[in-house]
């Protein structure tokens, strides 16, 4: 796939700014501590992976990024603006932050196309003309031009999953997010979904991606973050943490994920 | 399996070319005649209609009488139709003057025109919603008068001209109010939830006719003497407040159908929530209601008549005091079969329209 550098308008070149910054998060369910005083600070076009066993609050921590989730405790800053009550600077955020769901989530009574212009028109106030001529663009990013009229009902989970990446790409996000975008996928469908992804992460985006694909992570992130039971277990290089894990908590997940070879890409 | 097997296999799937007359003979036989308890109940039923058809459209038309000017003119021993082609227009314009008439064909015009409008898909939208939400003003304006028009007393209204005033009025309306009372009932906010579940509760558990008592008798006491809304405007308030709140509990069971990955990929793209609302989720459920909401539809095009017990005189009621008119006694079949025939014809077509609308979303969606 190409590199041409599509989305790097939209990345800014200086890394040394802040995208996300987690402060001292805490998230209960009920009872259930969900998050437990997690600190997390995401530099813009860094690529973050995030792992661990299910239950361990990754997908929460990043639903939280774009306030799917709320947190009880603890701040949030993205792209420099603390989330608080105010619904228009969340707003403001959301158009930002880009996600990509484990299941997808096209709206199943558009077209493909109309999936990706909508949010532009509705939200963004583009032209007609100009968010088609965006959103075919960035279809064709993800090789599914030509799928451009068709309903998302036609269509596999793996060409469903790279029409919902050109969808949040269509908001020109500055983040992206992506929860468990390769779990719902058959195993041979799983490659096209990470190698678009990885075209993403090599034109600068900022990602911060909750993923059991291993070698996706040994292959982009800048960092892992292992989580386990609501708290940070680890967080390190990925040579360094899939090579030198330092605690016993990772070693055992390390050694699971392995044994099950879930090791694609 | 050997490849010749699969190959003989295969030649067996082409579908067998027979000529028609072959085709329907199998019909018959697969359809009529599969077992011997199926071929008598088959049999009895073909003597049946073989015995009542030419019985029944013998009375209904070859023998019946449609043109004439009394009851003494109905001599051919079938059905005498005089009672509703001598007043056919009282049925139709119910007693508004004859010199305004114009306006009432131009009102039925415009309500016709909704059918064509939701049909031909090359017009925009939003087109046709902006004629929805104007339509039932224009309407009233015409039949009521007013700026620019003559003013006609809705003591004069009456007929099929009611019946269908009040059945697309009340659609119009009704629908968009339940959106927003299941909407109300959803609602994270206490008070709009309080008050959503009270109304509709409250105008569910009450029989609509009681309703219609209320509109007629007890709404005037709330206004001052001397003032009145018109008996008119009362009932059609009625009618679209007891569909909205049934429509309402339709809707929301659709909401409570949708899956939670549609609102959060509205909300993770900056969808507000009136714009998830309009353009992701109640697109997704209007379609996935459309059956049950059409059979309330229908339901409120028939509940009109029940104006008839406040002293609103709609087709029901002309068609009463047809038979009660001395010239006519005895004539209640033909004026009743006229009545179930004019209700049968309208709601069937919106019965057709509604599945032609289930086929075309099936069509886009698979």
């Amino acid at each position: 796939m190409s590199t041409a550098s599509q989305f790097s308008s939209t990345v800014s070149a200086n890394h040394d700014t802040t995208a996300i910054s987690i402060d001292n998060l805490n998230k209960w369910y009920g009872d259930f501590h969900a998050l437990k005083n997690i600190s997390l600070k995401v530099t813009s076009g860094e690529r973050i992976v995030v792992c661990g066993p299910s239950g361990s609050g990754k997908s929460t921590l990043i639903r939280c990024v774009n306030q799917l989730e709320r947190h009880q405790q603890g701040s949030l800053t993205v792209l420099g603006e603390t989330l608080d009550e105010n619904r228009k600077r969340l707003q403001r955020i959301r158009r930002n932050v880009g996600m990509c769901f484990q299941h997808f989530n096209l709206f199943p009574h558009l077209s493909v196309l109309k999936n990706c212009t909508l949010p532009q028109t509705a939200n963004l106030r583009v032209p007609q003309a100009e968010a088609i001529e965006y959103a075919l663009s960035l279809l064709d990013r993800v090789q599914m031009r030509e799928h451009a009229n068709k309903y998302p009902g036609q269509l596999s989970g793996g060409q469903q999953q790279r029409i919902a990446i050109a969808r949040a790409l269509c908001m020109r996000p500055k983040i992206m997010l992506f929860d468990e975008p390769t779990s719902a996928l058959d195993p041979e469908m799983i490659a096209e979904v990470l190698e678009v992804m990885v075209d993403l992460a090599n034109d600068g985006m900022t990602m911060l991606c909750v993923t059991h694909e291993m070698g996706f992570a040994r292959r982009v992130a800048d960092r892992v973050v292992f989580m386990d039971q609501g708290e940070i277990v680890e967080e390190a290089p990925p040579q360094q943490f899939f090579d030198t894990p330092q605690s016993a908590r990772t070693k055992r997940f390390l050694t699971q994920i392995l044994d099950h070879g879930v090791t694609a890409a | 399996m050997t490849v010749s097997a699969t190959q003989s296999h295969s030649s067996v799937q082409v579908p067998p070319h027979h000529p028609l007359g072959h085709q329907v003979t199998r019909w018959i036989k697969t359809q009529l005649f599969p077992t011997p308890f199926q071929s008598c109940l088959s049999l009895i039923t073909l003597a049946l209609l073989v015995w009542f058809t030419p019985l029944a459209l013998d009375w209904l038309l070859f023998s019946a009488t449609f043109v004439g000017d009394s009851k003494a003119d109905c001599v051919g021993g079938g059905a005498c139709w005089l009672p509703v082609t001598q007043r056919i227009e009282l049925f139709v314009y119910g007693f508004y003057p004859d010199t305004e008439i114009w306006r009432v064909n131009i009102a039925f015009g415009l309500a016709a025109a909704i059918l064509p409008l939701l049909y031909i898909k090359q017009i925009d939208r939003r087109w046709v919603l902006g004629y929805l939400i104007v339509l039932p003003f224009l309407m009233w304006w015409l039949l009521k008068g007013g700026i620019g028009l003559p003013e006609v007393s809705s003591t004069k209204f009456a007929g099929i001209l009611v019946t269908v005033f009040l059945g697309v009025i009340g659609m119009l309306f009704a629908l968009p109010m339940g959106i927003l009372l299941a909407l109300g009932r959803r609602s994270n906010k206490p008070v709009i939830k309080l008050l959503s579940v009270l109304y509709i509760e409250l105008v569910r558990s009450v029989p609509v006719i009681t309703l219609l008592f209320m509109a007629s008798l007890m709404i005037q006491l709330l206004f001052p003497e001397g003032m009145t809304i018109d008996i008119f405007l009362r009932v059609l308030i009625v009618l679209i407040m007891f569909t909205a709140a049934y429509m309402a509990e339709t809707i929301r069971g659709g909401l409570q159908g949708m899956p939670s990955g549609q609102y959060e990929a509205a909300k993770a793209l900056g969808f507000s929530y009136w714009k998830t609302m309009g353009l992701i989720i109640l697109p997704q459920v209007l379609r996935n209601t459309i059956p049950p909401l059409l059979t309330q539809f229908i339901g409120l095009f028939k509940e009109t008549t029940l104006v008839v017990v406040v002293g609103v005189l709609d087709v029901v009621g002309i068609a009463m005091s047809t038979t009660a008119a001395p010239e006519w006694l005895g004539l209640e079949h033909e004026v009743y079969l006229f009545l179930a025939l004019f209700f049968f014809t309208i709601c069937f077509t919106l019965s057709r329209y509604a599945r032609h609308l289930e086929k075309q979303m099936e069509k886009s969606r698979s």
